[in-house]
């Protein structure tokens, strides 16, 4: 069955079942491989993607559901790392063997677009549901709030926060 | 000209060649122990890494597996530092695994940056020198009056660029070896300074290619159902509801291969992940259960009581612990059993394995530490030559020891086999990834022991058994060999020391988790020292310092350990007290806890502090102290150990396996439940400055973490912790 879509402002049709989920779609069909699969049962966050802007997780969102709708992955929160919060990951030095991270990062768009004042106590509440094994929970945290300081027209040093 | 020719040939102009400018290249193979140039290393090689510099800049070619450690970082870091170039001129490539040009390729065991250390700096300096040699000749001046800084020799006003000086110095004979001039330690530019790492940025846009993530043209996709049963077989099998399935290539059968202990299955190969998720559901498969098809946890909690209980095996004997065990009195005596569970790697990214098998040659790529296994492995399974195989190893979705493991590569071997000429990438569920791991062993420990009215130790036993490494794997080998740790280097001052171990039979497959055997060993030692200091009346800090007297501790089964220096420990330990204010005072319900421990060359010590109010506990901060050698990358140290940290937490706070009717219980992260950010600690990692040559840090943080944890929960509540993962009703 076709079912078209928006990725990262391009339209997509793929010719799927339509109970698929989108993560498969993303990767297998689109060879879009950013998103990472992790779990399959929406425990890890490894899948996050935007639909429609929300943060979702696309191993458990059938195909069909998302026909129509505008997709944002990894790939397409900006074209040259240039996005706060990919900056302030950098600047924190977050990412150990990287795999989560794409994950991570999309929670935290959708997050700050929704909190752009947060506070640490808000960023564990909101992140607490994407799983690391390497344990950068520490500096991702430190990351948001650096990220959420930028996109508010202030910056901080490495170690301020 | 034979296919092995061909190949040598291949990878050597690969490697020799530049492709920019005149093509000039000084190319240079090294270890610890030899170094090569040019043409006239290809015929020596392997060797463990390449530096290949040209009119583009300088590359490190290294045969290090990227899991997350940053080893990508901290051995271009060492390179740069001592050639004389900007961090941001070097880069790094993972060598192709040709085991013609590169030799071990294995990474794991915290042994990376040690391992590499002095060969990276050789190397370096040969490089430089004759990069100087050239600049030199061109001015006529005496190479001793030129100075490098970032790429650039000079002399006076005169400075020639490296890319300038490639031609020339790629015609000089190496340097002797034995006059090199290495860099003195306080004109290090790099080594221990906070640089960038150089895979991050790939890792924040989606860019970064794990193992999972490779697509040559034409790629299938594979998944295997395994016997739920550990050693479980395929009694017979019909595929035919998968088979008819729309976008199903193939349903086969696939072996067990015993070498990589591999488990076989049936197998599907498909169009698409999702679509061979869904027809292995349609599977029907008759199982032959195997011998384990009763085992539990529950069995092997008794078996571990009746074996701990029965004539052990005695490792280490200073003489007389029995009798002054038996001797002492009542409050002065310590007898405490600990107990550790199985516990499940659960990389982020699911053990996956791509091969192309293309008429007599092969392609893999795969996400390993331990490529050269792969290689082995693929061409058993495949019947092909192993030089007629190329591995590119890419990054790791994290390691922690399970991507040492071939049993992937045996696997898609065999899977790719079958469908000649196309890629197939076969792909682990979670659920397959939790429920086939090679699990850190179950243990079990029966501590006794006594103290004197002075605080002195008169006396230490360690009875144990556990589910052993080295019967799986070398099983030659004295099953206690891959269990005791420094357990067989006792730190503390003990009248007398007794060691016992004897192994517990089990079909749960195991093998090497983060930290190994101290990941137990130390949460045993640590706790118990810790109750020997509370029955003495003694601080568990000076307690711990008074017992470390500067000696250097001998491993008397294993000769090639290297001695444990309790200065070294004694230092680290005071440095974390120090540093977490360990004589301040806490609010009511929270507590401090220390914990010290040495593994993989390494010491580190951790203080936790904990609040256990209404119940409920939390782990608020920990402190680390870590004396590693010379700290390469002090920022990677950092992450390295807030990362044991977390791993180590997590295992003592919220995850295991158990196991019933002879499986795994826990197949997902709805079970098997990690440490969430808002249970995360606040970390705060400090280096020991040192000149001493680097060991390694990937592991060494975790040991000391859960009994720091478990020490600060008993400070807090006077709750004596010895099971791990610890749940409520042990604090409550």
């Amino acid at each position: 069955m076709a079912i078209t879509f928006e990725v990262n402002g391009s339209t997509k049709t793929v010719d799927v079942d339509p109970g698929t989920p989108l993560l498969w779609v993303l990767r297998d069909t689109l060879n879009m491989t950013g998103t990472k699969y992790g779990c399959g049962i929406a425990q890890c966050g490894a899948c996050t993607v935007h639909v429609n802007g929300d943060a979702q997780r696309s191993c458990s969102i059938p195909v069909s559901l998302v026909a129509g709708k505008k997709i944002t992955t990894i790939e397409g929160i900006s074209k040259d790392r240039s996005h706060p919060v990919q900056q302030a990951w950098i600047l924190e030095q977050a990412p150990q063997c990287g795999y989560c991270q794409s994950g991570q990062i999309m929670t935290a768009v959708a997050f700050l677009k929704q909190n752009p004042k947060p506070t640490a106590a808000d960023v564990d509440a909101a992140m607490s549901h994407n799983i690391c094994r390497c344990g950068t929970a520490q500096r991702i945290r430190k990351a948001i709030l650096r990220a959420s300081l930028e996109m508010q027209g202030h910056s901080a040093q490495r170690g301020a926060l | 000209m034979t296919d092995t020719n061909d190949r040598w040939q291949f990878s050597r102009r690969g490697l020799l060649k530049s492709a920019v400018g005149t093509g000039a290249v000084l190319v240079i193979g090294f270890d610890v122990f030899r170094i090569a140039k040019g043409q006239a290393a290809a015929p020596v090689s392997p060797f463990r890494s390449w530096i290949r510099i040209d009119e583009g800049g300088v590359t490190l070619l290294s045969g290090r597996s990227e899991m997350g450690q940053g080893i990508s970082s901290s051995l271009p870091m060492v390179l740069a530092d001592e050639l004389g170039i900007d961090w941001k001129d070097v880069r790094v490539e993972k060598a192709p695994n040709d085991p013609a040009l590169f030799g071990d390729q294995g990474t794991g065991g915290s042994g990376s940056v040690a391992g590499s250390w002095m060969g990276l700096r050789q190397a370096g300096a040969a490089a430089r020198t004759m990069l100087v040699a050239t600049a030199a000749q061109e001015w006529n001046v005496a190479p001793e009056s030129c100075t490098v800084k970032n790429g650039v020799v000079s002399h006076g006003n005169e400075h020639l660029k490296f890319s300038e000086l490639v031609e020339g110095a790629s015609k000089l004979p190496l340097p002797d070896f034995s006059k090199l001039k290495l860099k003195r330690p306080e004109d290090f530019k790099i080594i221990g300074k906070v640089v960038q790492r150089k895979d991050i940025p790939s890792k924040i846009d989606g860019s970064a290619i794990f193992g999972i993530d490779v697509r040559p043209p034409g790629m299938l996709y594979a998944m295997v159902e395994r016997c739920p049963v550990f050693g479980g077989k395929v009694k017979n099998f019909d595929a035919t509801t998968a088979k008819s399935m729309r976008g199903v290539h193939e349903v086969f059968e696939i072996a067990a291969v015993p070498g990589v202990h591999s488990w076989g299955g049936i197998a599907v190969v498909a169009d698409s992940t999702w679509i061979a998720m869904q027809a292995r559901k349609k599977l029907r498969i008759d199982w032959d259960l195997g011998p384990h098809a009763n085992e539990s946890s529950e069995l092997l909690r008794t078996e571990f009581r009746r074996v701990v209980d029965s004539r052990l095996k005695t490792i280490i004997d200073t003489g007389n612990a029995d009798t002054a065990i038996d001797a002492a009195p009542k409050d002065k005596r310590v007898d405490a059993d600990y107990e550790l569970p199985f516990q499940a790697h659960a990389t982020m990214e699911p053990m996956n394995c791509t091969v192309k098998v293309d008429g007599d040659h092969a392609e893999v790529w795969v996400p390993a530490q331990g490529p050269e296994w792969v290689l082995t492995t693929v061409a058993e399974v495949t019947g092909l030559k192993p030089n007629a195989i190329k591995v590119n190893t890419t990054l790791l979705g994290g390691g922690f020891g399970r991507r040492y493991q071939a049993d992937f590569a045996a696997e898609a071997g065999q899977v790719a086999k079958r469908v000649p000429g196309r890629p197939v990438q076969l792909i682990w569920s979670r659920e397959d990834d939790m429920t086939h791991d090679y699990y850190r062993p179950a243990s079990y420990h029966r501590l006794s022991g006594a103290v004197d009215a002075k605080g002195n130790i008169l006396a230490w036993r360690h009875r144990s058994t556990s589910t052993p490494i080295a019967e799986w794997w070398s099983p030659k080998a004295p099953p206690e060999s891959s269990e005791l740790g420094c357990s067989t280097q006792m730190p503390y001052l003990a009248k007398s020391y007794k060691l016992e171990y004897l192994p517990t039979a089990s079909g749960v497959p195991r093998a090497w988790w983060r930290s190994v055997e101290a990941s137990s060993i130390g949460f045993v030692m640590e706790s118990y020292v810790d109750e020997l200091a509370h029955a003495a009346g003694k601080d568990p800090l000076e307690f711990r310092i008074s017992k470390l007297d500067g000696r250097l501790v001998k491993n008397p089964i294993d000769k090639s350990s290297v001695p444990l220096n309790t200065a070294r420990l004694r230092g680290v330990l005071q440095l974390a007290a120090d540093k977490s204010g360990w004589n301040s005072a806490l609010p009511q319900g929270h507590g401090r806890g220390i914990a010290a421990h040495y593994s993989f060359n390494s010491y580190v010590s951790n203080v936790a502090e904990v609040s256990v109010i209404e119940n409920k506990l939390k782990v608020n901060r920990i402190v680390s102290a870590v004396d590693i050698g010379t700290p390469v990358s002090p920022d990677g140290i950092r992450a390295q150990v807030e990362s044991a940290i977390i791993y180590g937490l997590t295992a003592a706070l919220k995850s295991q396996i158990t196991i019933k009717n002879g499986r795994a219980v826990q197949s997902n992260f709805d079970r098997f439940s990690t440490l969430a950010m808002n249970e995360t600690p606040l970390i705060e990692v400090y280096i020991v400055p040192s000149t001493l040559p680097p060991t390694g840090i990937g592991e060494p943080g975790l040991p000391p973490t859960a009994p720091a944890v478990t020490n600060a929960i008993f400070a807090a509540t006077g709750k004596r912790i010895r099971r791990l993962p610890m749940v409520e009703s042990d604090w409550a």
